[in-house]
């Protein structure tokens, strides 16, 4: 008979976001740029 | 000695372009506000998710100078992970998901039967539409409906409390919807919910 396979959700207590999360974050504050012309706020992502 | 910068100081300094600030912020409130987001989602993944599109929306804020200094800082990243829970929580009502556990969830099953406040105004709406109509048809009509639809008699009993046969019910009932459909289509009124 054909087995179904099944992943468990994690049953552990998240005490703090992954190192990856911090480090797409501090990217993401570096590459983003806001910009002001005529009193209008751009922003841009530059990567 | 190692000189602890308060949450203001360190929010100054990443406004005038200090990436680092950015960095020893989230680290100090990491494990607070992860822990905020799991105790209400409960979800390792989503808990994730939300902490980052919190601090995505920190860094646009910050950036674009539109912080006030007014409150606290943590406070203020709490309210926005509270809202983003709530954004959640609102979209998964509209799109059930499944969750990924092999636990047995009742709630799956069991619906909230209730109708929200827009489909019940509308019902009530269409009730009392539906009771003014019927009032503008004729007696012997009236009384034939009304008996079959809000006491549930059957057309036997109909005839035997009316002192009409069964099909002079049956024919005025049948009458009493027909020009019901008249009155509805003469007056434009939308029936459905």
């Amino acid at each position: 008979m054909e087995k179904i396979y099944q992943t468990k959700k994690n049953q552990c207590k998240l005490v703090s976001a992954k190192p990856e999360t911090i480090k797409f974050l501090l990217d993401y504050s570096k590459s983003l740029k806001v910009t002001e012309a005529k009193g209008i706020q751009f922003e841009s992502n530059l990567n | 000695m190692i000189q602890v910068l308060e949450d203001s100081q360190l929010v100054k300094d990443y406004m005038s372009g200090n990436e680092r600030a950015i960095e020893v912020l989230i680290n100090r409130h990491n494990a607070r506000l992860t822990g905020f987001i799991y105790s209400k989602v409960g979800d390792r993944e989503l808990t994730e998710d939300i902490f980052q599109d919190t601090f995505m929306k920190v860094i646009r804020t910050l950036k674009r100078g539109a912080y006030n200094e007014e409150g606290k800082f943590l406070p203020w990243v709490m309210r926005i992970a509270h809202n983003l829970i709530i954004d959640h929580f609102r979209k998964s009502n509209r799109m059930p998901m499944f969750d990924g556990t092999d636990s047995f969830n009742v709630f799956s099953l069991m619906g909230d039967e209730k109708l929200n406040a827009e489909k019940q105004l509308i019902k009530d709406q269409i009730d009392s539409d539906l009771a003014r109509m019927i009032k503008e048809l004729p007696e012997d009509q009236q009384e034939v409906l009304q008996m079959r639809l809000y006491k549930d008699m059957s057309f036997k009993e109909i005839s035997e409390n009316t002192g009409v046969s069964i099909n002079t019910a049956l024919g005025r009932m049948r009458y009493a919807l027909i020009n019901l459909r008249k009155l509805v289509e003469a007056n434009s009124i939308v029936l459905t919910n």
